[in-house]
């Protein structure tokens, strides 16, 4: 390597591998992955939560993480939205597509998707 | 693609634990799950928390699991990253009660008491970045500091900044780095030298082998750095041969470096060229001496030779030389990334920046520890080290190895610098910090240190060879209770003059440990000469087994397991034990069931 470009191509190319460990995300995704969450389809709603949030490179912003059964089951895959400063954010019945939009909407756009929220469920 | 890292730690502390094996658990556990594409597996150095060994940290969620054995890998792979359901026998409980509440949630590891007082900075990656990884380190901002030198800076420029951080050696002497540089940087000569002294030699500590086994490639970009600064193109690593992991992952990272073009020739483009080598110690204290040390890379016998010339002028092979501490290394790309400013803005007046501890001893949480100067004692052993453990009371620190002294308990509020240490008569040493609770002889102590200065002592000049040797022969006539009060004089005389009088630094400071206990517990001498008593129970010539009439049923148990039939008595009625005879095993006492022998 000679130049301070290629170095700062490593460290581009490597952050995202470690910014997980610094858990400095503000905002924080979990996925409910108890047992009546993986049968619902949790598994590749968190990949594409995962993969949307590396392609979107919001790496620095946002920690996607698991957790086990936050109680909804009829809602599950539940995933839920927490940020500093606001109100938790919970999504139900989740697809890897509807991951995609709150990724787009939500995450970039700060836009809570009002559609999929358990109040909408409710009702 | 990758949404949990399970890193698990892969020190020497962890690895005699098993981590190796816990490691082979997960890696076969989780290709069983059919997580490998999901789960990243990373090796990493030092978490700091040895006591709690081996140390595994899952992330995002930071939770920090103890103990884990590799019957445990199946659970928390199913549970934890399967199902996304913390492992909670597991998590390392804190003592703090409403940390254990948010405990249940995330558990991260920079919650815990253990960590939440600590600040790292040589320890920044340790436990963090897999050591073996060059990417891993550049991700985290390695080398950075390396180009901006070669790309931005003077040397001059970088001395002024070393200087001005205020940075000091944190090998034990405390020695303005920034000077140190700038008087290899003055002298004129057509091959330099840079030196990294890892032959970490004080019982007990470990910082050095943790930075050089957790961030292995911070020594070769720091020692990068030193050799632009002062005009050297060669360095060279004396580590020592019993630190294989250490030796192994600097080996590495001096191979990525220069396959990198980051060590070689013409770094970054700058011209600049800079060599590493790795020289092994066969483990001989004097060694850790800089100018020992030097004449033992040069393929000679390890001894000290007198200063001046210092290395500055004349070092290795003859040539100007910088000789630095890993620790004080481990700090240099952060002070040139954030500045001078910002390192001067942790610590005291004389002191700054942070110091590793080796915390060993009578303390809940051994381990390595991280924290800015001036923090108190106090703070140390009841915050972060998580007090005494056995209800027991703290008594004296031990700071410096053999070469230091000790802080009894009633100076538990000092706060904790190079200077603040000097005036107590103690030494910060390399880090080394023994905790010691009522259960401790502090002659005995004394006599421990100076019975491996006499051992390490290389024998070149006379103050030390002898004196040390005289000075562990008077402690041993005052611990098998023959000594006298002339004794404890004659041991202060010759103590001074050993440590006037010694060649190097270890002769120098061979007699600390005396002197220190003497100051602060000179009354346990007397103690030991006068009323022939050891109040720790630990001088065993010292001790008598008595028995309590009162209290003694007459069951003939001491008798039969006495092995010298040292104890008479009818049965049901009270014994006794003849002290001619008796040779202070204590087998009496561990077999008696009414608690009616006494030592004392």
């Amino acid at each position: 390597m000679k130049s301070l470009e290629e170095l700062a191509a490593i460290r581009e190319r490597m952050r995202g591998k470690v910014v997980l460990r610094e858990g400095s995300g503000d905002i924080r995704v979990v996925v409910g992955m108890a047992t009546c969450g993986i049968a619902a389809g949790a598994r590749p709603v968190l990949n594409a939560f995962v993969e949307g949030v590396n392609k979107e490179g919001l790496t620095d912003k946002v920690t996607v993480s698991q957790t086990g059964c936050i109680g909804v089951c009829q809602y599950e895959p539940v995933v839920e939205v927490f940020e500093a400063g606001k109100d938790k954010v919970t999504y139900v019945k989740m697809t890897p597509e509807k991951a995609a939009k709150v990724i787009e909407k939500h995450l970039k756009g700060g836009e809570v998707v009002s559609q999929y929220t358990i109040a909408a469920a409710v009702e | 693609m990758i949404r949990s890292q399970v890193l698990v730690c892969g020190g020497t502390g962890c690895t005699s634990s098993g981590s190796k094996f816990v490691m082979e658990a997960f890696e076969s556990e989780i290709a069983k799950a059919g997580l490998q594409d999901e789960v990243k597996l990373v090796p990493t150095g030092c978490f700091g928390l040895c006591a709690r060994g081996p140390v595994v940290i899952v992330y995002p969620e930071g939770t920090f699991y103890s103990h884990v054995s590799k019957d445990d890998v199946a659970e928390i792979v199913e549970e934890h990253l399967l199902k996304g359901r913390i492992v909670d026998r597991l998590v390392y409980r804190d003592v703090d009660e409403d940390v254990k509440e948010k405990a249940i949630e995330y558990t991260s590891l920079n919650e815990t008491a253990f960590y939440r007082a600590q600040k790292r900075v040589a320890l920044r990656n340790c436990g963090v970045i897999n050591p073996e990884s060059i990417d891993e380190y550049i991700a985290m901002d390695g080398y950075a500091a390396l180009g901006k030198v070669l790309t931005e800076m003077t040397p001059e420029d970088v001395i002024k900044c070393v200087t001005d951080s205020g940075l000091r050696g944190r090998g034990g002497g405390g020695f303005p780095t920034g000077r140190k540089w700038s008087f290899t940087a003055s002298n004129k000569a057509d091959q330099k030298y840079v030196v990294c002294n890892a032959d970490e030699g004080d019982p007990g500590a470990f910082m050095d082998r943790s930075v050089l086994e957790g961030d292995p490639h911070c020594i070769v970009e720091a020692m990068t750095i030193c050799g632009y600064a002062t005009g050297a193109t060669e360095g060279y690593v004396y580590v020592r041969a019993e630190y294989p992991i250490a030796v192994k992952r600097l080996g590495i990272a001096i191979e990525q470096a220069k396959e990198y073009g980051l060590l070689g020739e013409n770094i970054f483009g700058s011209g600049f060229n800079f060599n590493l080598h790795i020289r092994l110690g066969a483990g001989a204290f004097v060694c850790g001496e800089e100018t020992a040390l030097m004449t033992s890379i040069e393929g000679n016998r390890g001894e000290p030779r007198p200063r001046p010339p210092y290395p500055a002028v004349k070092g290795l092979f003859g040539k100007p030389t910088t000789e630095n501490n890993v620790e004080t290394f481990a700090n240099i790309p952060q002070i040139i990334l954030k500045g001078a400013d910002w390192f001067a803005s942790m610590g005291t007046e004389k002191s700054k920046g942070t110091k590793v501890f080796a915390l060993g001893g009578k303390i809940t949480n051994t381990g390595l520890v991280e924290i800015p100067m001036g923090t108190t004692l106090r703070e140390i052993i009841e915050d972060i080290g998580g007090g005494v453990p056995n209800g027991k009371k703290f008594k004296a620190a031990q700071t410096g190895g053999p070469s230091g002294g000790c802080i009894p308990a009633s100076l538990i509020d000092t706060e904790i610098d190079y200077d603040n240490l000097t005036s107590i008569g103690c030494m910060m040493g390399s880090g080394g910090l023994i905790v010691m609770d009522e259960d401790n002889c502090m002659v005995d102590i004394a006599k421990f240190f100076l019975d491996f200065t006499v051992d390490e002592s290389c024998g070149k000049c006379s103050p030390c060879r002898i004196g040390t040797m005289r000075m562990k022969e008077i402690l041993e006539k005052i611990t098998s209770g023959n000594g006298t009060l002339e004794d404890i004089d004659k041991l202060e005389e010759l103590a001074k003059h050993v440590k006037e009088n010694s060649l190097c630094g270890l002769g120098q400071t061979a007699p600390n440990p005396v002197l220190a206990t003497l100051k602060f517990f000179r009354e346990e001498y007397i103690e030991h000469v006068v009323e022939k008593k050891c109040r720790a129970g630990v001088c065993k010539a010292l001790l008598n087994y008595s028995i309590v009439a009162d209290k003694c049923i007459g069951c003939t148990k001491c008798a039969r397991n006495c092995p010298v039939g040292a104890i008479s008595g009818t049965v049901k009625q009270p014994h006794t034990i003849d002290q001619t005879k008796c040779i202070k095993c204590g087998a009496c006492m561990s077999n008696c069931p009414a608690g009616a022998i006494v030592k004392g």
